[in-house]
């Protein structure tokens, strides 16, 4: 119980995980908090990442968690701007009016 | 240890209310914000554990651009003060069940994976980047990321790069009736269109048309 081993990291891993992926699914509000349940995904991933490298004593996940950082801020700023543009076109970013997207 | 413990579970608890309240709170707003705790409280986390670097670059990159990025948008879109509606919304779709269902089946087989799970014997043998305990993390960290991960460091920047141009012509756009710069014509431009020589008769001065 007071030993925090990896299971306990690995665990909140998790549990932040199935937060992000419950908020993608159950989401009706607008499009900025899906991206901030991907950004909730991420950072599960880090997590796992990071007790890893620090448990098994590797600096790869380390490394790797960097690398997640790079592309998760580049992933906001482009999502960002492809909502700023649709909601300039549209008028709103709700998620149950965006209907008119065609392939 | 106690200490250690007592510690974890403070953050973690923050951490998991904090991106609960992220999905659930009915203010856009709100939700950037719990964002912003959520990351505070894992990277306290991380210093905890000992990736201090890990944890002062999620506080500068995620608390001091993303969110700020996020509530920039939040607040540019005018969108803060819509309500949230996934409860009520969901007489006739089946969204909600089906949702929560794939969540929890995903966290459960998550669950079984970390409880059943164990290393190989001779996992630790196997790592060429073990860490050196008489230097700091920010010191190992920068001597294997400049050296064996150069060319992922370098093609990281240029997905930065891309990021940045791909935002820059998204949200570009023309206005009507703004007199802007333009920078073809104004270093085209040549002497004998711009400059004349007129013949000033005494008395009369001389009128330009422009």
């Amino acid at each position: 119980m007071f030993e925090v081993s990896l299971g306990h990291y690995l665990t909140l891993g998790a549990i932040i995980f199935t937060i992000g992926v419950i908020g993608i699914f159950l989401n009706r509000k607008n499009v900025i908090v899906i991206l901030m349940s991907i950004e909730l995904i991420l950072l599960a991933v880090n997590i796992n990442l990071v007790s890893f490298s620090i448990f098994l004593q590797d600096l790869s996940g380390q490394i790797f968690t960097l690398f997640i950082l790079t592309v998760a801020a580049a992933e906001a700023a482009i999502g960002l701007a492809i909502i700023v543009v649709y909601y300039r076109n549209a008028g709103t970013i709700r998620v149950e009016e965006i209907e008119n997207l065609k392939g | 240890m106690l200490a250690h413990a007592i510690f974890f579970y403070f953050f973690s608890f923050i951490a998991i209310i904090s991106a609960i309240m992220v999905t659930v709170s009915k203010n856009t707003v709100h939700s950037v914000f719990f964002l912003i705790l959520d990351f505070i409280s894992i990277s306290c986390l991380f210093i905890m554990i000992g990736a201090e670097f890990l944890g002062m670059i999620m506080l500068i990159v995620y608390v001091g651009a993303v969110a700020v990025l996020f509530l920039f948008v939040v607040m540019m879109l005018n969108v803060a003060q819509q309500k949230n509606q996934w409860f009520k919304s969901s007489e006739t779709s089946t969204h909600i069940p089906v949702g929560l269902i794939v969540s929890l089946i995903i966290f459960f087989e998550l669950i079984i994976v970390i409880g059943g799970w164990k290393y190989k014997p001779d996992i630790i043998e196997n790592f060429s980047d073990s860490l050196i305990s008489n230097s700091t993390n920010t010191h190992t960290i920068g001597s294997v990321l400049y050296t064996e991960y150069i060319h992922l460091f370098q093609i990281s920047g240029m997905i930065l790069l891309v990021a940045m141009i791909g935002a820059i012509v998204l949200t570009f756009r023309k206005r009507e009736g703004v007199k802007r710069q333009n920078y073809f014509s104004q270093i085209s431009r040549e002497k004998n269109q711009s400059v004349e020589l007129v013949e000033v008769k005494s008395n009369e001065g001389v009128k330009i048309d422009v």
